[in-house]
């Protein structure tokens, strides 16, 4: 069958090799999150009915941590270090750029055809190359406006020929 | 050997307090907090509570332990420095609204700020403006004015077991609400509203009816009448400096100030607690008799009977079908009363005074409406009648006492412990139990259930059968009970529960308190109003007789089922699903598995592996759509799946292939 009831599959099996245990629950997330790439809500509804937890708790786990997102994520994940060093090397600007250049507005993270999705993270870990960005899993150094539309157009190509 | 702390340089004597900040507060000092209840767990968050330990420096008392010989300072400057700017950091991002909070004058922040001297804030006002919750009958969240210190969070998970609200997001963006940021209506909050008491500012307070009362009262065309709980002479005194007093005398003056508002008749719900106790008393002896759902449980909380709904739909034929005291008093005024007073139907407005939230829910529940016309129409708490006293402009005190109306005024000493936990049961063995002891006092006689612990357990002969019974408040102990009764652990015949601690004297709508002693206090005027009335048996009250005699017949009969007795229904906490199929069809054959707790641990996992195979190997895809639910609340029947509308229970990988073949051959 399809990819839905693969993604339930494996949930089903997170749980049961964690033995429902509510002590778990971070680590189930993670898995979760891996295979459908977000935290649905209707998967975390099941994950508290079946961990007898208040989704009030599951929803506050998944809050709590910014690795967690309970939106849905684009195709393309372009992460953008607006961690210290990248600041003052003015990465500001190229989310901006990458803002404009995508069309998104004031709250959206994503575009609306799911292509790509905007993430600003605290710091990278990569101080040494900043301002940093990272599209996809590729980490591109030492960014400018003009390099980080070219990406994207990149992106926009291939996804044309496709 | 004696142990102590030296307090701002007293000797504090401590036994077995947690922590300092009780043995300071013996010593006289009550240090400000937010976050701190005995009842709860010490989260150690407000910091507020901050003293001075010579040695150790600047802590939390309410989360330090006492070691004897601590030299402790409350007051130095630094400490009141400290205090300050907590408290103006709260007000920087609190609505400061306070001239038009429900909560104004109780709130503790609003008090802090004034016992602090703050004249001024000096930071920047950096609230976010977030929606009210007014989604429930019973309360009203108002984010704007959350300082996270989590006691509602707190309580709703430690002491009722439920979790209805959590703290969500992280640092300046924390916020304290329900499940996915929804809205209250649609969690498993169950309105007890314990919330609102133990907040310590006006973030969730009980939604205010009053205005709708004052509206029918000034409609001449309309007859309103109202009746009063037995828990809220307990308390209502409190507002106006007579926490304590009789209740009788309490009572009176507030049907003084409600006649003077203009309140056609007003009633006593302990008349129709009297009524609810002859028919609940009957309809035990009968499930006895028969051992028919046994252990009963009460049935008078309706924060208890959502919690069965939602979360034990096996043991709701265990909840004795009697309406409570206020169900009882709706279908009254609403079905007799206006040929007794002589009256039409449609002029009459219904009101209660309740000392709980979740009444306003439950006067609301479809099952108390005949017609589509609801039994009551208005649900106030004491706070509520309180504040319309205030309005009203009376001096509480001065009233002169005055009697309730007839027939619905006249009560026994069993219907006014209905206010207390314990009081239920006490009356209806009052009832059922034929005391052949000379010369005790009636009303004494089962007062082993009293007491104040959440969990009590007596023994009682009737006849020749030893009844087990267990009173218990909080619903964290109920759920324990359920689940040593559902497992076979232990046996009960009778079990009273009440969500809230205390029973009714301590519920959400009371005056607000801290102090758990005014508790105490209130429990006592009930069972010294008990001492001072004439009869003390139910079954006694000759207006309860009257009433079945002229309208209901005997207790237990149709009649009586009629108008007095209710039913419940499975309430589903979760109303997702989820789409197995990748496309999903208005016309295909709809097949649900369902993923609840109890299915998904009995084999949901493999049925739904089959069907899916099964679908894939006849290569009807396109035609079957197959959803997961949680859930399809049949728990005990688990596995459950639904094909095509039908439920098959007990339900095998075998059962699903042929019912799912046989939609398809109808194709």
């Amino acid at each position: 069958m399809g990819s839905n009831y693969d993604k339930f599959e494996t949930v089903c099996r997170i749980l049961e090799e964690n033995k429902f245990d509510k002590a778990k629950l971070i680590s189930i997330l993670q898995t979760i999150q891996e295979e459908y790439k977000y935290l649905p809500e209707e998967i975390l509804a099941f994950v508290a009915s079946t961990l007898k937890i208040s989704p009030a708790k599951v929803y506050g786990v998944a809050t709590f941590f910014a690795h967690f997102t309970l939106e849905p994520k684009g195709k393309h994940i372009i992460r953008i270090c607006d961690g210290t060093a990248c600041h003052v090397k003015r990465s500001t600007s190229l989310i901006e750029t990458v803002r404009n250049k995508l069309g998104l507005k004031e709250n959206e993270i994503s575009t609306k055809d799911m292509l790509f999705t905007i993430d600003t993270v605290a710091c990278l870990g990569a101080c040494g190359l900043a301002p940093v960005v990272v599209v996809n899993e590729e980490v591109h150094g030492q960014m400018t406006p003009d390099k980080i539309v070219s990406l994207v157009d990149e992106i926009l190509k291939q996804e044309e020929v496709k | 050997m004696e142990k102590y702390l030296m307090i701002n340089g007293r000797k504090v004597l401590f036994d077995n307090e947690k922590n300092i900040l009780e043995v300071i507060k013996r010593g006289g000092v009550e240090l400000p907090t937010f976050c701190y209840h005995s009842e709860l767990s010490v989260h150690g968050s407000c910091r507020l509570c901050m003293v001075e330990v010579k040695g150790r420096g600047i802590l939390a008392a309410c989360s330090t332990p006492p070691e004897s010989g601590m030299e402790i300072k409350t007051n130095t400057e630094q400490i009141i420095n400290i205090r300050k700017i907590i408290v103006e950091l709260l007000l920087a991002s609190h609505d400061r609204e306070c001239t038009t909070c429900a909560k104004s004058e109780s709130c503790k922040l609003q008090t802090l700020a004034r016992r602090l001297g703050i004249e001024s804030i000096r930071f920047k006002n950096i609230l976010h403006k977030e929606q009210k919750d007014v989604s429930t009958y019973a309360l009203i969240r108002e984010p704007n004015k959350c300082v996270l210190c989590g006691d509602c969070v707190r309580f709703c998970d430690e002491i009722q077991s439920i979790g209805a609200l959590g703290f969500a997001n992280r640092g300046s963006q924390s916020v304290v609400c329900p499940g996915f940021g929804k809205e209250l209506e649609s969690s498993e909050c169950v309105y007890c509203g314990q919330c609102a008491r133990v907040c310590p500012t006006g973030a969730i307070v009980p939604k205010s009816e009053i205005n709708y009362i004052w509206k029918a009262l000034s409609n001449t065309n309309k007859k309103v009448v109202i009746a009063i709980a037995p828990a809220v002479r307990a308390s209502i005194g409190e507002v106006f400096g007579l926490g304590g007093e009789n209740g009788t005398k309490v009572a009176g003056k507030v049907v003084t100030a409600l006649k003077d508002m203009g309140f056609y008749k007003v009633f006593d719900i302990s008349f129709t607690a009297d009524m609810t106790i002859v028919e609940e008393a009957n309809e035990f002896l009968r499930r006895i008799e028969k051992n028919d759902n046994i252990p009963m449980f009460t049935s008078c909380c309706p924060a208890w009977v959502k919690f069965v709904e939602q979360y034990y739909p096996d043991f709701i034929k265990h909840l004795s079908t009697c309406r409570s005291p206020q169900g009882m008093y709706g279908s009254i005024a609403r079905r007799i009363m206006p040929e007794i007073l002589t009256i039409p139907k449609e002029d009459l407005v219904v009101v209660s005074v309740m000392p709980c939230t979740a009444k306003k829910y439950e006067a609301r529940r479809p099952q108390l409406a005949k017609d589509g016309v609801i039994d009551i129409d208005y649900v106030l708490t004491t706070q509520e009648l309180a504040m319309m006293i205030g309005e009203a402009g009376y001096r509480f005190n001065e009233l002169e006492p005055s009697a309730f109306d007839m027939p619905l005024g006249f009560k026994t000493g069993g219907g006014v412990i209905f206010g207390n936990s314990g009081g239920v049961t006490e009356a209806v063995l009052r009832n059922v139990v034929d005391t052949k002891f000379d010369g005790v006092n009636e009303a004494e006689q089962f007062s082993l259930v009293r007491g104040e612990a959440g969990v009590r357990e007596v023994k009682i002969n009737l006849g020749s059968r030893e009844l087990k019974i267990a009173v218990v408040y909080g619903l964290k102990n109920a759920r324990k009970i359920l689940r040593d009764v559902e497992a076979d652990k232990t046996r009960y015949d009778f079990v009273e529960v009440m969500a809230c601690p205390g029973g009714c004297v301590g519920g959400a709508g009371q005056p607000v308190y801290t102090d758990l002693t005014v508790r105490k206090k209130r429990a006592k005027v009930l069972y010294e109003n008990d001492k001072t009335m004439e009869l003390h048996k139910p079954k006694d009250n000759p207006y309860v007789q009257k009433l079945y005699k002229d309208y209901l017949g005997e207790p237990g009969s149709k009649k009586a089922h009629e108008y007095l007795h209710t039913s419940y229904k499975y309430k589903k906490r979760f109303k997702e699903t989820l789409e197995i199929s990748d496309s999903v069809e208005n016309n295909n054959i709809k097949v649900n598995v369902c993923f609840g707790n109890n299915c998904t641990t009995k084999g949901s996992k493999e049925i739904l592996k089959h069907i899916v195979n099964f679908v894939e190997q006849e290569n009807r895809k396109d035609k079957v759509d197959i959803i997961a639910s949680i859930c399809l609340e049949k728990c005990s029947k688990g596995p459950n799946i639904k094909v095509a509308g039908k439920t098959i229970e007990h339900c095998t990988t075998k059962a699903a292939e042929e019912a799912i073949r046989a939609e398809l051959e109808k194709l």
